[in-house]
């Protein structure tokens, strides 16, 4: 075994559970380093819920290994467990207890030194806003606040890796930001992993993203390594009027890589929405635009080149593994 | 086992601080209550052959029944229920710790409870001042049987709470099974059939088990490690089986 100082914070290899025959996680493998925040993003039934509940322990995995801070999962449990904070889906939270006594029964449970405890609770509680709430009984919190007692438990040991499932999940936008904040100030002190499948969260906090379906990683890098991966280089979106089967020869004049992705039906002037996609990082649209209006078959109304979201990437990339999946079931 | 008296003391005042505990005590004092007061009249109107203790934990099925389930019935179902079974499992504690934890906080308020049925006796003791009246031999007795026997009821009691996340449905089964051991074993013994001789085991089996037995036994003076043992070996069997129910359900979950 390596030492626990220098592994990887989590180590997945070809990870797989099975229900019953069905696979909701196949083959998946992924590390994340000390500090990082990890985002997984991927459709409800994805395996996403599943994969955290193996990697803390306390569901087995059928198949594959995991090892967080160099300890393996499977045999050694007990140690895994003084590694991580863990918010399940929905922050599953007792209802007749005060926050401040919660926090307390949960650090004791932990093995937070008594002495220490108290002390560390006020730093919970500070840092995630919640000193004005803590002998509040949770049953009364609004969601906002008792998703914030969550995620201070899950930081109450000062674990070297925290787990929370869809810890944005009912919130308003103003919760949200605080909570968002929150999970980037644990940058470089503790590995984080986060699903979710709200994008623009993701993009924010994470400093990598791993998107997983049907229980197969899709695609995993920055949000910008992935844009380029998934959606090919750039992408121009093209207002155009006037007969359009000629324009694929004129747009290989200009760039033999340029394709149109996308059409749309003309609108009561007449203009098409085009999606034009090219293999080449550098911008050709002042050369595109002087080829278009040089043409007079041709009317303009806008060229510009698009910056996908995340979204687009992320629903790119599913739909490549739904074809996958189709493919492998057509063929059987 | 460092996390055992964590869970036990986070139990017991999860208890303390529910209504629901307050109503179940004032619900059993009721019945003991008038139970008491019904066997008095009793002997009041003619002599009796036992002594009020002896008669007084003959009634012991009463609250066995009905206490047992609804004090078990919420600790683990509610957890699972909750989801809250999740989180306290991810923490460093084991299964062996949550249930012993749980069973020992709803064991100690059971016995909480019968502690306070010893009100009666001081009252009839003060009040009456009758030697004859109090005998303190089967009132020791008693207790002691409702002690021991009590680890087994819980234990039942913890086990079907194990199974289900729903509390309705812990709590019927735990009666069901309660009543099976308590009433319908009896009636069992009183079958014609088992007096064939080829179920002559069977009926011997049987006659081990019958817990109005032991309660005569007990009040009696008769302290038989044949049958402490028997509620030992039964309490340590359901809780290895609410252990297994725990861990299953997490496996097929």
């Amino acid at each position: 075994m390596s030492d626990p100082n220098s592994a990887p914070a989590i180590e997945v290899e070809n990870l797989v559970k099975t229900y019953s025959g069905v696979a909701a996680v196949n083959q998946v493998s992924f590390t994340v380093k000390r500090g990082e925040i990890l985002g997984f993003l991927g459709p409800n039934g994805a395996g996403k819920s599943t994969t955290m509940r193996i990697l803390t322990g306390f569901l087995p995995a059928t198949s594959g290994v995991v090892r967080l801070c160099g300890v393996p999962v499977a045999s050694e449990s007990d140690k895994v467990k003084r590694l991580i904070g863990y918010m399940p889906e929905n922050n599953p939270l007792p209802e007749d207890m005060r926050v401040s006594e919660y926090l307390y029964y949960r650090g004791r449970l932990k093995e937070v030194p008594r002495k220490r405890l108290r002390a560390r609770i006020d730093e919970v509680l500070e840092l995630c806003d919640l000193k004005r709430v803590r002998h509040r009984i949770i049953g009364k919190l609004s969601k906002g606040f008792r998703q914030r007692v969550g995620i201070a438990e899950a930081i109450l040991a000062e674990p070297p890796v925290i787990i929370m499932d869809e810890p944005t999940i009912g919130l308003d936008p103003h919760q949200i930001l605080i909570v968002r904040d929150l999970i980037s100030s644990l940058r470089g002190r503790m590995a984080v992993i986060i699903s979710s499948h709200i994008l623009p969260e993701i993009e924010m906090t994470c400093d990598r993203v791993l998107i997983i379906n049907q229980g197969r990683v899709v695609a995993t890098g920055t949000p910008g390594e992935l844009r380029r991966e998934i959606l090919g280089h750039s992408i121009y979106k093209l207002e155009i009027a006037g007969d359009l089967s000629g324009l694929p020869a004129l747009l290989n004049v200009v760039e033999p890589s340029l394709k149109i992705t996308d059409q749309s039906e003309p609108d009561l002037q007449g203009f098409c929405t085009l999606r034009l996609a090219t293999e080449r990082d550098d911008p050709i649209g002042e050369s595109l635009l002087r080829a278009l209006t040089a043409d007079s078959r041709y009317r303009i109304r806008g060229l510009g080149q698009e910056h996908p979201t995340l979204e687009d990437v992320f629903l790119a990339a599913t739909k490549r593994t739904w074809e996958i999946v189709d493919a492998q079931g057509a063929s059987k | 086992m460092r996390h055992f008296f964590t869970i036990l003391s986070h139990e017991l005042r999860m208890l303390l601080v529910s209504p629901f505990t307050y109503v179940a005590t004032v619900l059993f004092l009721v019945v003991m209550g008038t139970i008491f007061t019904w066997m008095l009249e009793q002997f009041a109107e003619a002599p009796q052959q036992a002594s009020p203790a002896a008669m007084f934990f003959l009634f012991f099925e009463v609250p066995v029944l009905f206490m047992v389930p609804l004090l078990t019935m919420r600790s683990i179902s509610e957890e699972r229920r909750l989801g809250t079974l999740e989180t306290l499992l991810t923490t460093p504690v084991s299964t062996v710790e949550v249930v012993l934890g749980k069973f020992a906080a709803a064991y100690c308020l059971y016995m909480a409870l019968w502690a306070s049925t010893g009100g009666f006796f001081w009252v009839l003791w003060k009040f009456a001042q009758d030697p004859r009246l109090f005998d303190v031999g089967p009132l020791i007795g008693g207790y002691l049987f409702i002690a021991v026997s009590g680890l087994f009821f819980i234990a039942i009691g913890i086990f079907t709470s194990s199974l289900s996340r729903n509390q309705a449905v812990a709590s019927i089964l735990s009666f069901s099974l309660l009543f099976g051991i308590i009433l319908g074993l009896n009636f069992l013994r009183k079958m014609e059939f088992l007096n064939n001789e080829a179920l002559f085991p069977v009926k011997a089996a049987v006659d081990y088990v019958q817990v109005f037995r032991h309660l005569e036994d007990f009040t009696r003076g008769i302290v038989d490690t044949r049958e402490i043992l028997f509620y030992l070996s039964g309490c340590a069997l359901a809780l290895i089986f609410s252990i297994l129910g725990v861990e299953a359900k997490i496996v097929h979950s």
